[in-house]
């Protein structure tokens, strides 16, 4: 019997690797559990054993190939009890990638295209990390106040590897590793910007970031008001939030509307790449606290981004992602994805959904929410948070309060579940709003 | 404050400085007693009573350019670090000429240009922020240090275990000052298990040293020696300063936990306002006329700041959202 080995998943986000060596060479045996290859992500770098016995054949995918899609057969392995064939086997099967259908517009092996571009704007195509990356060195390069703290962030580059080369760059001095101490590393960043420095946090988790809740809002967030504008506190926070593909309750909860809530703080949760770049560099130029939101499951996603040397996207502007006159679906950060899902899904039945990505949660757009419901006259908003006293909740009174004449049907919300994320897979999926979801609702506010 | 009004090399000019530095501070702190009392100070109101000599003293040793924060027991540190007493009563008052705008109260007081970051209310926070003031010189390359003051209750918070951890690990410019006024709020420190509480700095390899809260030229001797390694790069430093407190822990709290007799022995024999007259006056660097004068004086001013503080106007309502955010400078 002969099997395909696939290319593995080493992490719950990855999609792609580099097959950076074969241990084996086609024919030798292999007991199960024996290393058989190394595998990078710009993450990590793992081992990947054989989880059977048998007789490596071919080798369909040499060492030293790049994004390779996790799913990807790259050797055969023969059992034990059945010789190699002496004939070539079929020919190798094409890559599958997994389903990606996930997230239009695609192209380009599924970048994303971004609307509403004048055709003659180059543009590179980069992951989120990626412009999450240049944005952080561009900035450090430009303002020599700005530095960067957190755990594993200089000499390992990054739990998510998105610090990957700044110290390199910009020394030790600038790219500070701290010890797991949450609240003291965040209170230590309140007083660097304090005295004039504007440090960019980052917490590995924004679960973790609970720990220095106190720091962030009663010493970040009310200082400026406190002195009388005396005091400014120019100060980044920034990493992974929400769901990541089964982290577990304390790991892959949506903090979003919590921060949200405090004055004197401002919220991003970008989507795009274009965003998490543009926006960050917002943020880091910001006299006030930012925190700045990303999600593991976005952090590989490729997506176009403007070449230019000094992208930056204004902190509380929404950004419309197609224009429709049915229905406005609003969301932001990676229930995005679903939103733009369910809009192509929309469209094939001939309802014409435009779709915001209010990417600012602290100041929000409401303006540009208003004026398209004043033209949908119905609005879904969307979210992976809890629901109680979620943004969804003030989109819904915001809209209903400016727009009360204008709506045909209540706001209606598709949130995250009302429990504490669960681990299980299946559980785990029916915890996050899909696009079947926003689909349904959509056409509930819209009667149809 | 000490140092930079008193005359350089006059030792003599240099305590007076410091009793009267001592003085204001005392005067200050009673009349805003006597202003809770009247129901014109708001909410809440902590006395340094009885612990002058410790800021006093560090601050002789305080040169322009360093930082100062403290916890929510703060008029004597702000006074310390020379602010205008008139806008501190201002702010206690809540006037919008207020050192705060009346936005603070007097757990929240700021002044950049003087390096005093407050002022704050959850006890211990203000620790690590005060690590970050000290990253800020340390990555300017500066030799400028920061005074970080919190109580024997804040030295109990996790958060002052990591400030130590980080202080030490980044090598900070950071003189850690634990002001123990014996009595963490609402109970006796005697209650407490565990070690010391200087001991815990040094758990975390910093040099430690203790020092009679209640002496003020100890106090100030032993700054000025300990902060010259600090500016010279050779990282924190920590010093438990044993004082005490002669008022409650607020002005609502009722001090049960001790006896009267014990507060007022203390008074009678360690009070470090007294303690220092009586060595000014044996070592003739003043006599009775001129410090006479020195406490008419400082009662005048306290007297007149609190009077202007009171005449003075509370924030028009309609700018109840302001400074909420900085504006970008364009």
């Amino acid at each position: 019997m002969t099997v395909e080995i696939r290319m593995p998943a080493l992490s719950p986000a990855m999609e792609e690797g580099r097959l950076a060596r074969w241990f084996v060479r086609e024919g030798d045996a292999v007991e199960e559990g024996d290393v058989i290859a190394e595998i990078e992500t710009d993450k990590a770098t793992l081992e990947f054993e054989a989880v059977a016995a048998g007789r490596l054949g071919r080798i369909l995918v040499p060492e030293g190939t790049e994004a390779v899609k996790v799913d990807t057969p790259i050797a055969e392995l023969h059992g034990l009890e059945a010789p190699a064939p002496a004939a070539p086997a079929s020919a190798p099967t094409p890559a599958t990638p997994k389903p990606a259908a996930r997230n239009r517009p695609r192209s380009r092996a599924g970048v994303h295209l971004e609307p509403g571009w004048p055709a003659d704007l180059h543009r590179d195509v980069l992951t989120v990390r990626e412009a999450l990356r240049a944005a952080l060195a561009a900035e450090m390069g430009a303002d020599e106040t700005v530095f960067v703290l957190g755990e594993e962030v200089a000499k390992d580059e990054g739990a998510y590897r998105v610090t990957h080369g700044l110290r390199e760059r910009f020394g030790a001095a600038r790219v500070i590793d701290t010890p797991v101490t949450e609240a003291g590393f965040t209170g230590m960043a309140v007083g660097a910007a304090f005295a004039g420095m504007r440090p960019v946090v980052e917490v590995m988790n924004m679960s973790f970031a609970l720990q220095a809740m106190d720091q962030i809002v009663n010493s970040a967030a009310k200082t400026h008001y406190m002195s009388g504008g005396a005091v400014t506190c120019p100060l980044v926070l920034r990493g992974p939030n929400g769901a990541m593909g089964r982290g577990g309750a304390q790991h892959a909860q949506c903090f979003a509307a919590w921060f949200a809530h405090v004055p004197g703080l401002k919220v991003v949760y970008p989507y795009a790449a274009s965003d998490a770049g543009g926006l960050l560099r917002a943020a880091i130029r910001d006299p006030n606290p930012v925190i700045f939101l990303e999600n593991e499951r976005l952090y590989g996603r490729s997506f176009e981004v403007p070449a230019l040397d000094d992208h930056v996207v204004e902190i509380g502007r929404a950004r419309v992602w197609r224009q429709g006159s049915d229905v406005t679906l609003v969301g932001y950060g990676p229930a995005m994805g679903a939103v733009l899902e369910a809009a192509d899904a929309l469209e094939a039945d001939g309802i014409e959904a435009e779709v915001i990505d209010l990417r600012s949660l602290r100041p929000i757009d409401a303006d540009t929410v208003i004026e398209s419901v004043r033209t949908t006259h119905r609005c879904v908003v969307v979210e992976e948070g809890w629901p109680q006293g979620g943004i969804g909740d003030h989109v819904a009174a915001t809209v209903s309060a400016a727009a009360f004449d204008w709506l045909d049907a209540p706001v209606a919300r598709v949130t995250g579940a009302d429990v504490p994320m669960p681990y299980a897979e299946g559980l785990e999926a029916a915890a996050l709003p899909v696009a079947a979801q926003v689909v349904e609702a959509a056409r509930r506010v819209a009667y149809r | 404050m000490a140092a930079r009004d008193g005359g350089e090399g006059d030792p003599g000019a240099d305590r007076v400085a410091l009793y009267r530095d001592m003085l204001l501070i005392r005067r200050f702190e009673e009349k805003a007693g006597q202003l809770y009392g009247m129901g014109l100070i708001g909410g809440f109101c902590h006395l340094c009573i009885g612990q002058e000599a410790v800021v006093t003293g560090m601050e002789a040793a305080a040169r322009a350019g360093d930082h100062r924060i403290t916890s929510y027991r703060s008029h004597g540190h702000m006074l310390a670090a020379g602010l205008d007493p008139r806008a501190i009563m201002a702010e206690l008052l809540g006037r919008e000429t207020g050192a705060s705008r009346g936005r603070g109260g007097s757990m929240h007081v700021f002044d950049p240009e003087r390096r005093f970051w407050g002022g704050h209310g959850i006890v211990g926070a203000q620790v690590p922020i005060g690590a970050g003031l000290a990253l800020a010189e340390k990555m300017r390359g500066t030799n400028n240090a920061t005074f970080i003051y919190f109580g024997d209750a804040a030295a109990d918070q996790g958060q002052v275990a990591e400030t130590y951890a980080l202080a030490a690990r980044l090598s900070l410019p950071v003189v850690f000052v634990i002001e123990n006024n014996s009595y963490p709020p609402g109970t006796g420190l005697s209650a407490a298990k565990g070690p010391q509480l200087i001991d815990r700095a040094k758990a975390y390899g910093l040099p430690v040293r203790t020092v009679d809260g209640m002496d003020v030229l100890a106090v100030r001797d032993l700054a000025e020696e300990i902060v010259l390694p600090v500016r010279a790069g050779k990282g924190p430093v920590a010093v438990e300063a044993k004082t005490y407190r002669y008022r409650g822990h607020s002005m609502a709290d009722p001090a049960k936990y001790r006896t009267r007799a014990e507060a007022s022995r203390v008074r009678e024999t360690r009070d470090p306002i007294d303690t220092l007259r009586a060595r000014l006056l044996e070592t003739g660097h003043a006599d009775a006329d001129r410090l006479r004068a020195i406490d008419r004086e400082v009662k005048e001013a306290v007297n007149a700041a609190a009077e202007a503080a009171r005449g003075d106007s509370e924030p028009a309502v309609e700018t109840l959202d302001r400074h909420v955010y900085a504006e970008a400078a364009s």
